[in-house]
């Protein structure tokens, strides 16, 4: 038997199983949606939702009392592995340009937060962490991937928001800044 | 049809890796290795062996993977007893594989050969999957192809060929927070020479003394079939998980087969998992299939494989699983000692035991169970 | 010719059901499950393949002894020996 026979009894094998008809109904119901517009997203150059929450070491952050400064919001999770990378990098980042006006604020968008509270135990991070249990504020900021970093000029513009992490976007972090530094 | 098949396939790959609008990406499993030690005893057979895997991602976006695995097999089993002497063999299996991730489509190419003294398996597979729709939905698509060499101990003229192809679809569904769902299809073609070459049927012959011939089995060159799985995860709220399959399979030789398996699995203390597993298979015979056979060359096609046959089988496992704490190991990596254990019991409906009785046709129906041992260290790095 | 129809249709479905890989990415409906609400479906123990090396063995004790084959989830081309 030749390989081109044998192809064509396994596809009607499958074809007579599920239905030729069937398959190219759902197929192309499918593609008349095939180019619809993107999901939402968090709208640049528009000013940043405000809220308040309590940072781990007990203050309450409010995001519009920081108009003055360069805010960089991170949304993490401890069960995000991408999050759990940036978190000493962002940390890094932190401590460079935190004497230019430039502060960041860990979101932490876990419904129970206790594992988020022992994978800090082991890190040394001295930017505010924040707890969202409620989601709202992931909510507000349309939050699409995990993690996502936002960063609010200085007048509290949502200017950048970057959607999930790989090595090397903190130079993007950087070099947004940088220009926001300039304003 | 086949380059057909390939130009096909290799456009699609290239569209959905430049179609995909987001930014945003998926990620590659962790970096482990694996060593396991597997035991099979049952039904006379006893096999037992080491088994290494290794994945390494070498960027953010391509991992290799290597995986050994040794089976040492002391057979005396039914078959073995009734038509032949016990044996000891031995097989090695060894597999490669490359992963690349592109934005959220992720690719996975590998190889493998499985190889004993009398058999030779080569095969390459190919897989395609991409998360759509927020994350929620995973498309996945693959195909395989396998070269099989046939040959038989004893007879160095025997030399026979089999092939294999593959297609697989499937489709993973995240539905609320807690519950995930998947469904799978796979379509499998063989043709060459598919049966064993050391396996007889046995036939009515009142001009022996036993009262059985013995000749060899003659398989169709062909086989088709066709596969459909459903699965659930739900996460419960005290956290664990259970996880429960659905699986339906039907073939050109009237083969009809269905399993069903219900898992959990259940964390103690953050250091332990504990995974407890029911699954019941059962299957009807093919149609040239006979545990005795009326006479010579009574058939076109003859089997008494007790694979084909008409039977049941059921799995009850345990498995225990201790998250090694970081601190105790050198860098403080993550790692995991598991052990598994499988009790599987098998009926037979139609297969007889010749060594279990007198009258040829009325021996007792073969039924064994067997136990699988797996004990393995997972490390993280 | 009926072969020919039949080819043609199916590389037409399979190409248009690959297609629409990466066409669900931008789907108009809203995704009911937000990304940080993921905890649970994202716990290691929820994982369907969370000892890989023992389920291709358990896929090989299980495909060796019964006849069924197709959609174990470990992939591969199986390995056919007898």
């Amino acid at each position: 038997m030749t390989s081109k026979f044998k192809i064509k009894t396994l596809f009607s094998v499958t074809l007579s199983t599920v239905g030729v008809r069937t398959i190219t109904l759902c197929s192309l119901l499918l593609s008349v949606m095939l180019f619809s517009q993107t999901a939402n997203a968090l709208a640049l150059g528009q000013v940043a939702p405000d809220f308040t929450l309590k940072s781990m070491a007990g203050k309450n952050l409010n995001l519009t009392e920081q108009r003055g400064n360069i805010i960089v919001i991170n949304f993490w999770a401890s069960w995000c592995g991408p999050c759990r990378k940036e978190m000493p990098v962002l940390q890094k980042f932190y401590a460079k340009y935190q004497d230019l006006g430039v502060s960041v604020w860990g979101v932490n968008v876990e419904q129970e937060n206790q594992a988020g509270r022992d994978f800090l135990a082991d890190l040394d991070l001295k930017f505010p962490i924040l707890f969202d249990d409620t989601n709202t504020i992931s909510e507000k900021y349309q939050v699409e991937a995990m993690p996502t970093t936002v960063i609010i000029d200085r007048d509290g513009v949502v200017r950048y928001a970057f959607k999930g992490y790989k090595p090397g976007y903190e130079k993007k972090y950087a070099k947004a800044i940088k220009k926001l530094i300039r304003e | 049809m086949r380059w057909y098949l390939s130009l096909c396939f290799l456009t699609c790959l290239l569209l959905i890796s430049t179609a995909s609008k987001n930014v945003e990406a998926a990620v590659l499993q962790d970096d482990r290795v694996d060593v396991l030690y597997h035991s099979y005893k049952g039904g006379g057979m006893s096999i037992d062996g080491p088994a290494i895997l290794l994945r390494k991602k070498t960027s953010e976006t391509l991992a290799v993977s290597a995986y050994y695995y040794v089976d040492s097999i002391s057979s005396a089993s039914v078959d073995v007893m009734s038509t032949a002497s016990p044996y000891t063999e031995k097989r090695k299996e060894a597999q490669l594989g490359l992963e690349y991730l592109h934005e959220k489509t992720l690719m996975d190419f590998s190889v493998r050969q499985s190889k004993e003294n009398d058999y030779l398996a080569k095969s390459v597979n190919v897989n395609i999957s991409q998360d759509t729709f927020g994350d929620l939905t995973n498309l996945s698509l693959g195909l395989a192809y396998s070269d099989n060499e046939v040959k038989r101990n004893g007879d160095e003229f025997f030399a026979e060929q089999s092939r294999q192809y593959r297609i697989r679809a499937g489709i993973s569904q995240i539905l609320t927070r807690n519950l995930s769902m998947n469904l799978n299809f796979e379509a499998v073609t063989d043709e060459g020479y598919l049966n064993n070459p050391y396996r007889s049927v046995r036939y009515i012959d009142n001009s022996q003394p036993s009262g059985v011939g013995y000749q060899s089995e003659v398989y169709p060159s062909t086989r088709n079939s066709f596969a459909t799985k459903i699965s659930a995860s739900y996460f419960l709220p005290y956290r664990a998980a259970l996880f429960i399959h659905y699986r339906y399979f039907s073939d050109s030789w009237e083969i009809d087969a269905s399993d069903i398996e219900i898992s959990y699995r259940h964390p103690i203390a953050g250091v332990f998992e504990l995974e407890l597993k029911v699954r019941q298979y059962q299957q009807t015979q093919a149609s040239f299939y006979s545990d005795l056979f009326p006479y010579n060359n009574a058939q076109n096609y003859l089997a008494r494989d007790k694979e084909l046959s008409e039977f049941d089988d059921l799995t009850l496992g345990l498995g225990f699983t201790y998250l090694v704490p970081p601190k105790y190991v050198y860098g403080d990596l993550k790692s995991e000692v598991s052990l598994q254990w499988d009790y599987i019991k098998f009926d037979y409906k139609n297969f007889r035991d010749p060594t279990a009785g007198t009258v040829v046709g009325s021996e007792p129906l073969y039924g064994f169970s067997a136990n699988v041992i797996r004990l393995f260290y997972s490390l993280y790095f | 010719m009926i072969i020919d129809k039949k080819k043609l249709l199916i590389g037409a479905v399979g190409c248009l059901s690959l297609l629409n890989l990466s066409a669900c990415s931008s789907l108009a409906i809203e995704p009911w499950v937000k990304p940080y609400e993921r905890q649970n479906l994202a716990d290691p123990i929820m994982s369907n393949n969370r000892h890989p090396i023992a389920n291709m063995h358990i896929a090989h004790v299980y495909e060796a002894r019964e006849s069924s084959r197709g959609s174990e989830g470990t992939g591969g081309g199986g390995c056919g020996c007898n």
